[in-house]
């Protein structure tokens, strides 16, 4: 049998966020196992190290090994910390996460402390879910009154604290060290590395950052096996995904399916091109990831390897569908400027880059496009990738250059001619904004 | 300067860090009493700085860091729009437009009653529920079609 869901699995309507709805679901049985059997630390990271779980923030770096770098006979306080800033373009799954299946982020956040012998954990939650950061306080309240949080859990002598934090606005906080930065009640500006997290994290203490789906996914692992998670996926791509599908299909939203899932069978399960209109490209893992044309993407199957293969990234699972509407350099005018608005402004390369690409993009778009600018556009972009503290730079150039490489006949077009190839009415129907009737 | 309320609310965030941390709790802070007061003038992040003992200018620092922070005065309504790709994918440029043209106000501008002020936004991770927009900051409101935007402002009173 094939698993397709296990994070958004038996989750029906909105009281399954409730403590004694996870309970039932099996919730905190893997925290009950570990504590019962009493398996070391070094056990449940070998147990994710076998299930090939990667990091869902967008890296897809290995979880098991992430954790084994935390310092083991280390005195004094350590950290755990969830990403839930959740502001890359196009990816919306830590919310229903956060909405459906609280109590599994917490749970695996704190069989996250027992491996890493950490203490205390925040939970770090974009502003403009409030409501959500409101409801995970109440749900650790829950697991607070239930003995999983506080000191001395379930009489183990295992002891953890787990608080939210939530942060209001700024992109750039959802990388790491900018997100520690912010914790600590700062301006969200990455630090250099190295040094990293887990050796000087959180108020420089040893720290370990993992996104609210890879945490999400430990209790099912601990629970069932490292191999089981491994092989509901594909080699060196263990487990489901949660895919977020915008854009231009019948039913946008948010989908779980094993990883190695061809592309095909998610847009199938999207209900299709919307209109019946025909796929013109696909960003599949959030706005940083290069685009990729219709072609390419639909050869491509859901998981690293292959995204990474056909000259993209799986990233964060965000999956922007775009059709024959869209106008290419217009998308691409609006993701630069989104870079350069968002650019916490401490690297020379990116603070200009982002501002000096947006403006060409910009006037290619507004009929002011010189011949010159699409090499002047890669260079500057080349120029950025690879010179900055964060990976923000990377994200930026990503879109420029893939944009370019995949559909320069189009920028040409506008260069020339000075308008789109893509009639206005015909791009102004693709968003269904002025069908009546539908709401 | 802050209500009694505000830094009870406040004292509840500050217990969530070590002892030596409490600047960690300056967003709640901010948001606190921008929630009380409207926006954060500097008077009021006097009063968060004063109340956490740090220094105004840090506390100013990050509120001008978040873009949700307003520095200065909104109208009752502040509605920011989510104009970024994958929105404007499914009519989120259009549904500002719309909203221009319904209120008579484009960008970072206030109704002359007082009432709306319109923000454009960045990705509110609810793409799949495009056209988004978020009123005051926590009020996130998702498949804004021209019928539910002439709702949502009939209900704002
Ligand atoms: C500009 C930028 C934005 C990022 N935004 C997020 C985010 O919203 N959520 C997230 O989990 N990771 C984000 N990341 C990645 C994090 O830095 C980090 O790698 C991740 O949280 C680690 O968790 P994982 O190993 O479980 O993926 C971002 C990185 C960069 C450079
Ligand atoms: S790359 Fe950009 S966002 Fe990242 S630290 Fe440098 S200036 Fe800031
Ligand atoms: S792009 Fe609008 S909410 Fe993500």
């Amino acid at each position: 049998m094939t698993i397709q869901s296990i994070i958004l699995a038996g989750l029906d309507g909105d009281r399954s966020w409730r403590l004694a709805d996870y309970v039932q679901r099996g919730g905190y049985e893997a925290l009950k196992k570990i504590l019962a059997q009493k398996m070391t630390p070094d056990e449940v990271i070998a147990e994710l190290k076998k299930s090939s779980l990667r990091g869902r923030g967008g890296a897809g770096f290995p979880t098991g090994l992430k954790w084994s770098f935390m310092p083991k006979n280390y005195v004094g306080d350590k950290y755990v910390v969830c990403n839930t800033d959740e502001g890359e373009p196009g990816t919306f799954k830590d919310r229903d996460i956060m909405r459906y299946n609280p109590h599994m982020v917490i749970e695996g956040m704190i069989i996250a402390g027992y491996a890493m012998g950490a203490g205390t954990g925040y939970n770090y939650i974009h502003g403009e879910i409030f409501d959500l950061y409101l409801r995970f306080e109440e749900a650790l309240e829950e697991a607070r009154a239930a003995g999983f949080l506080g000191s001395d859990i379930l009489g183990s002598g295992f002891s953890f604290n787990l608080h939210a934090h939530h942060g209001y606005g700024a992109y750039i906080c959802g990388e790491e060290t900018a997100l520690l930065e912010s914790i600590e009640g700062k301006k969200g500006q990455p630090r250099y590395k190295p040094p990293f997290p887990a050796s000087f994290g959180l108020y420089g203490k040893p720290t370990t950052i993992n996104n609210t789906e890879t945490f999400a996914a430990v209790p099912w692992i601990i629970n069932n096996g490292g191999e089981k998670y491994l092989e509901a996926g594909k080699p060196n791509n263990g487990g489901t995904k949660i895919f977020s599908v915008s854009g231009h299909v019948n039913r946008p939203g948010v989908y779980e399916v094993a990883m190695g899932t061809p592309f095909a069978t998610l847009l199938e399960m999207c209900g299709g091109m919307r209109g019946g209109r025909k796929l013109k490209a696909c960003i599949p893992g959030g706005s940083s990831a290069p685009v990729l044309p219709a072609d390419i993407m639909m050869d491509c199957t859901l998981d690293y390897d292959s995204i990474s293969k056909a000259g993209s990234m799986l990233g964060s699972g965000a999956v922007i569908i775009m059709d024959e509407t869209v106008c290419m350099v217009k998308a691409l005018e609006r993701l630069s400027y989104f870079y350069h608005e968002e650019s916490c402004g401490q690297c020379t390369p990116c603070r200009e880059g982002t501002g000096w690409m947006y403006r060409v993009v910009h006037r290619i778009e507004h009929g002011l496009g010189r011949p010159e600018d699409l090499d002047l556009l890669t260079s500057v972009a080349d120029n950025i990738c690879g010179r900055t503290i964060c990976a923000l730079g990377d994200a930026a150039a990503f879109p420029v250059k893939s944009f370019v490489k995949h559909f320069r006949s189009e920028f040409e077009y506008h260069i020339e001619n000075k308008k789109c190839l893509v009639p206005p009415d015909v791009q102004r129907s693709g968003s269904d904004f002025f069908v009546a009737g539908k709401n | 300067m802050l209500s009694q309320e505000a830094q009870k609310q406040i004292d509840r965030e500050v217990a969530k860090y070590p002892a030596d941390q409490k600047q960690s709790a300056v967003m709640s802070a901010l948001r606190i009493a921008q929630v009380e007061k409207g926006w954060l003038a500097p008077e009021t992040i006097a009063a968060v700085a004063d109340y956490l003992g740090m220094a105004p200018i840090a506390v100013y620092e990050v509120a001008s860091f978040y873009n949700m922070y307003d520095l200065s005065p909104v109208g009752r309504f502040k509605l920011t729009v989510c104009t970024n790709l994958p929105c404007a994918l499914s009519g989120g440029v259009h549904a500002a437009d719309y909203l221009k043209h319904k209120l008579g106000i484009g960008f970072n501008e206030t109704t002359p009653d007082g009432k709306f002020t319109l923000k454009e936004g960045e990705c509110m991770g609810a793409c799949g529920d495009a056209p988004a927009m978020l009123v005051n900051n926590h009020r996130l409101c998702g498949w804004m079609t021209p019928d539910q935007i002439d709702k949502l402002l009939a209900e704002l009173e």
